[in-house]
């Protein structure tokens, strides 16, 4: 009795989705299509490119750069937002405004350095680990689940505090608990990837392993790499936030969001325009990472891309 | 990490006649995951060494806090054995661990334990209140949202959730501040029970939780005003808690709605109600709970900040004055505890799953 | 017709995509009589699956009956109310899966399941039910009946699932079962026992059974009429010998030709040149005819109308 069909049988819908994308700028670029048509999806990268900008050219946009940097103007101290501080003043005069733009320097870049070195530590390992397997895979795994076991934000509290409040410790202890998200995640790609023939195939022709690493595996996970790593930008900013809030991280006078709300506490409910503000500036720009990273995530997946191909 | 589901179980084929021989391998299992938990537990307490004995530059003098005198510093290099090799000053370490010698709070002057017990259970019923809300809110929202894929309850619910999980917890303890006591003066701005309470209603301590406490010895005033000032903190610790249950509770009624046993019951004409909160909850709570898991984390380093914006003395505002003060022993000696607290939970968490889901067969 | 139980009188669905406008079923017509067994025959695709469910009015999101109807019992299904169309489902009409170990709910025991079934449309105690489903699982030839309501559906075989599923269809007293694809998920020989319960029910307990698969030899064995469907419509119907024997529609001779006779060992298989239309494009002729050996060009302008068989086997018709 013999199958007497040459589709395989779907619901119509799935159509269009079940044709197969071979190649990757092709993939890439669908990613992309998927992705434009998503409005919040583009709002946030809006709004993430804006603060970008923002925080590059923060001494050139505000005339108020001294103070954002952190010189005090005492004589102007609590003054709501008006014409002439657009988001007022805080409790030592200087321009909110002024603050905000030159915290988004340094709560940005703490976030992009912060993945950036945590992928660089955990994506080798990952692969390193799911490719040989056996005992290096153990160790790596082990070591991993150690610095696993801790709640993240204690750990990088007690780093930080260890190697003294600053940013680039800060930045190191926040790094130190994110690498392991990225060994594993790595991991499980390249195990179920190992399954795929053409690894073996190369092996079998004698391409040595760090190049079926560099040309094979690598370009392969890039895609839930890049996906996690976008949604954690947002998160590594908010951590960066709290470490400094706690008293960690950036030391005062440098404008830092989470250090401004700290600074700005006491005050909230008679004057809440300054750390409103930083409050604010974290807030929008956590959710617009996290909006892109779930556009992000579900243009990459082809089953919830909808797009036809 | 957020909107994603999560494929828990593994499954593997049992047979109804090995009943007594997968209770055997339960208890088998048992023991695996206790021995690995101890193997956790032991490296955490060699990372936690390494954080208080190898990174500072002069750990003798972090060790000692704020005003090192130079006596100081030579007593404590002599007592945490800082000449030694450096598996003697573990071992050292352990011991003292074990012994419950945490060292001595460079604030407070206390032996840490000590502080440690008494601001423990200000912590942990915060967090388990938190943690309710989030999830008497938070599963029926997400079961509805995942049922209704698609229309506008869908997408708002969505929507309030990654916005919960975006707002920093301080900042949004602070907003609750001000719209709760500021503005509408409902309910107070901070600390455990108001000194009212504290002089003319003395809760007599035996939990350490007043809720319970005052619930037990029948003192019904100071119930009524331990819970009004739980309220606000045990919502900003919630806030987040909730976005994440509903994102996650959300995909897994999406995925599990989507399977063949769904509809095969809505074709037998079982009631669309029993169906989503019977048939299909049961299968989505599961990767769920793992969830909780993930929340009690972040619960407890939110807590953090809660305990701080709203002046809640638990191990928190301990930890974050400790920081404040760069009194070392108490961040090492907290960090320790939380963590053995967490593999603890997780452990439980593991365990609950596998007795969930008849699917798994601990392997 | 007056005995049929189910009548589908020109079904026209289509389902809205991304992808545009799929015309999954384009006026499906046959009937199923009472106490029978009808097979609807056809490649994967070709809208009997969609069928399926329509008559349950279940049909998957995005679809919409177009026009046609479906007469149970000489009652229209697709326009009842929502409290009617759920008292159908499961009580006087049932339906069984493909595969029956995704059709069981995991994480509940198959007594448990079974029991929630009957007590949903019956009335009775939790210990009434539970005896109720023990004498079905009894009926469907299950060994141990005590034993298998305590399980798990990973805990049981296939076949024993399939048997689980009959018994959860007919719990209730249903008048009709349809079953899409219920043995292509199992073994050969679980194949011929699940058939074989199948037909035992049907003499025994005069249930209409309604067969959808894709698979000439099942229906060859059990079924009294079949009809072969294609892209939404059906080609060719009546009595099973003389659809098969004397066929008359190119579609269906096509099928036969293409399965591999046992004798016959010489020659490559003979497939179907060309592939099933994607219901994209709405047809105006045949949907047959690109494909067709001996297409006509009026076969292009206009779909050709089922035609009685003269000389055959009463009720033998063909659109062609």
């Amino acid at each position: 009795m013999a199958e007497l069909s040459n589709i395989p049988a779907r619901l119509p819908e799935d159509l269009a989705a079940q044709r197969q994308v071979t190649s990757r700028a092709k993939e890439y670029s669908l990613m992309w299509q998927a992705f434009r048509r998503d409005p919040l999806a583009l709002i946030s990268l809006v709004i993430i490119l804006f603060f970008i900008f923002a925080a590059i050219l923060a001494p050139v946009i505000t005339p108020y750069a001294a103070q954002g940097r952190g010189d005090p103007n005492i004589l102007e101290k609590f003054k709501p937002p008006s014409m002439k501080h657009w988001l007022g003043t805080d409790y030592l005069g200087r321009d909110v405004l002024a603050r905000i733009l030159y915290g988004a320097r340094v709560s940005l870049s703490m976030g992009f350095m912060v993945v950036i070195i945590a992928v660089l530590v955990g994506v080798p390992l990952g692969a390193v680990a799911g490719y040989f397997g056996g005992w290096l895979d153990n160790v790596i795994m082990r070591i991993t689940d150690m610095f696993l076991a801790f709640p993240s934000l204690l750990l990088a509290m007690a780093i930080a505090a260890a190697l003294g409040p600053s940013f680039t410790n800060a930045m190191i202890a926040i790094a130190l608990t994110w690498w392991p998200w990225y060994t594993r995640l790595v991991r499980a790609q390249v195990l179920s990837l190992r399954e795929r023939f053409f690894i073996d195939a190369s092996r079998s022709i004698g391409v040595s392993d760090l190049t079926i690493i560099r040309r094979h595996v690598i370009p392969n996970i890039m895609t839930p790499v890049l996906v996690q790593a976008t949604m954690d930008i947002g998160s590594a900013i908010l951590t960066g936030a709290t470490i400094s809030f706690i008293g960690l991280g950036v030391q005062p006078p440098t404008a830092e969001w989470g250090g401004m709300i700290s600074d700005g506490r006491i005050y909230f409910i008679e004057r809440p325009w300054f750390a409103g503000s930083a409050g604010m500036a974290i807030f929008l720009i956590v959710l617009a990472f996290n909006l892109i990273g779930d556009a992000l995530r579900d243009a990459a997946d082809p089953r919830t891309r909808r797009i036809v191909t | 990490m957020y909107c994603q589901g999560l494929h828990g179980s593994l499954v593997s084929h049992a047979n109804p006649d090995n009943r007594r021989e997968n209770r055997m391998r339960w208890f088998d299992y048992l023991l695996r995951r206790l021995i690995m938990a101890v193997f956790v537990l032991i490296s955490v307490s060699v990372i936690t060494f390494f954080i208080a004995r190898v990174i500072p530059s002069d750990p003798a003098a972090a060790w000692v806090g704020s005003h090192p005198t130079q006596e100081l510093i030579a007593k404590a290099r002599l007592q945490l054995g800082l000449d030694r090799p450096l598996w003697v000053q573990y071992l050292r370490f352990m011991g003292d661990l074990l012994r419950g010698n945490f060292g001595v709070s460079v604030r407070t002057h206390q032996p840490i334990l000590n502080d440690t017990k008494a601001y423990l259970p200000a912590t942990l019923e915060l967090v388990v209140v938190a943690m309710i809300i989030a999830v008497i809110i938070g599963i029926p929202l997400g079961v509805l949202s995942g049922a209704r894929k698609g229309s506008w309850l869908d997408h708002s619910t969505r929507l309030i959730a990654i916005a919960g999980v975006s707002l920093p917890i301080f900042f949004l303890g602070l907003l609750l501040q001000l719209t709760f006591f500021g503005k509408l003066g409902l309910l107070p701005l901070g600390s455990r029970i108001s000194n009212d309470i504290a002089l003319n209603h003395p809760i007599h301590v035996q939990t350490g939780f007043y809720l319970v406490d005052s619930l037990i010895t029948g003192n019904w005033a100071a119930f009524r005003d331990a819970s009004v000032h739980i309220i606000l903190p045990a919502f900003a610790l919630a806030i987040f808690d909730i976005g994440l249950t509903i994102c996650m509770t959300r995909s897994s009624m999406v995925e599990v709605l989507n399977e063949k046993y769904i509809l095969a019951a809505r074709a037998s004409g079982i009631s669309e109600r029993a169906v989503l909160f019977v048939l299909a909850l049961k299968n989505a709570i599961i990767p769920t709970i793992t969830v909780i898991g993930l929340s009690f984390v972040y619960s407890l380093t939110g807590a953090i900040l809660v305990e701080v914006i709203f002046s809640w003395p638990g191990l928190g505002s301990y930890v974050t004055n400790a920081v404040l003060s760069i009194d070392f022993p108490v961040i090492v000696s907290v960090t320790l505890v939380v963590t053995v607290f967490y593999v603890i939970i997780n452990l439980i968490l593991d365990l609950v799953q596998a007795a969930l889901d008849p699917r798994i067969t601990l392997n | 017709m007056n005995d049929s139980i189910l009548t589908v009188e020109d079904l026209h669905i289509h389902f809205q995509t991304y992808a545009g406008l799929v015309h999954a079923v384009n006026g499906m017509t046959f009937d199923v009589r009472r106490g029978e067994m009808f097979g609807l025959v056809g490649e994967s695709g070709c809208g009997k699956s969609v069928t399926g469910m329509a008559i349950l009015n279940m049909i998957p999101r995005g679809g919409k009956v177009l026009k046609g109807r479906i007469l149970f019992e000489g009652q229209d299904v697709l326009i009842r109310r929502e409290e009617q169309k759920q008292d159908i489902r499961g009580k006087r009409i049932a339906i069984i899966f493909q595969d029956p170990s995704a059709s069981l709910n995991p994480v509940f025991t198959v007594g448990n399941q079974t029991v929630r079934v009957i007590r949903q449309h019956m009335p009775i105690s939790t210990a009434k039910a539970r005896q109720r489903a023990l004498e079905m699982f009894d009926a469907v030839a299950l060994p141990d009946p005590e034993r298998i309501f305590h399980a798990y559906p990973h805990e049981l075989s296939g076949g024993m699932q399939q048997r689980i599923m009959i018994s959860m269809a007919l719990a209730c007293g249903a008048e009709l079962l349809i079953a899409d694809e219920p043995t292509t998920a199992l073994d050969v020989t679980i194949q011929a026992q699940i058939l074989a319960l199948m037909s035992d029910l049907r003499q025994n307990q005069n249930i209409s059974i309604l067969l959808i698969t894709h698979n000439l030899g099942v229906v060859a064995e059990t079924c009294v009429r079949i009809g072969v469907a294609y892209a939404g419509m059906i080609v060719e119907t009546g009595k099973t010998n003389d659809v098969l024997f004397h066929t008359q529609h190119p579609y269906t001779r096509g099928l036969l030709a293409a399965l591999p006779g046992l004798s016959n060992r010489k020659g490559s298989l003979q497939s179907i040149p060309g592939s099933v239309p994607d219901g994209l494009t709405p047809l105006k002729g045949c949907p047959f005819y690109s494909r067709c050996p001996s297409a006509m060009s009026v076969c292009q302008q206009q779909i050709p109308p089922m035609v009685d068989i003269e000389d055959a086997g009463e009720e033998h018709r063909a659109a062609c």
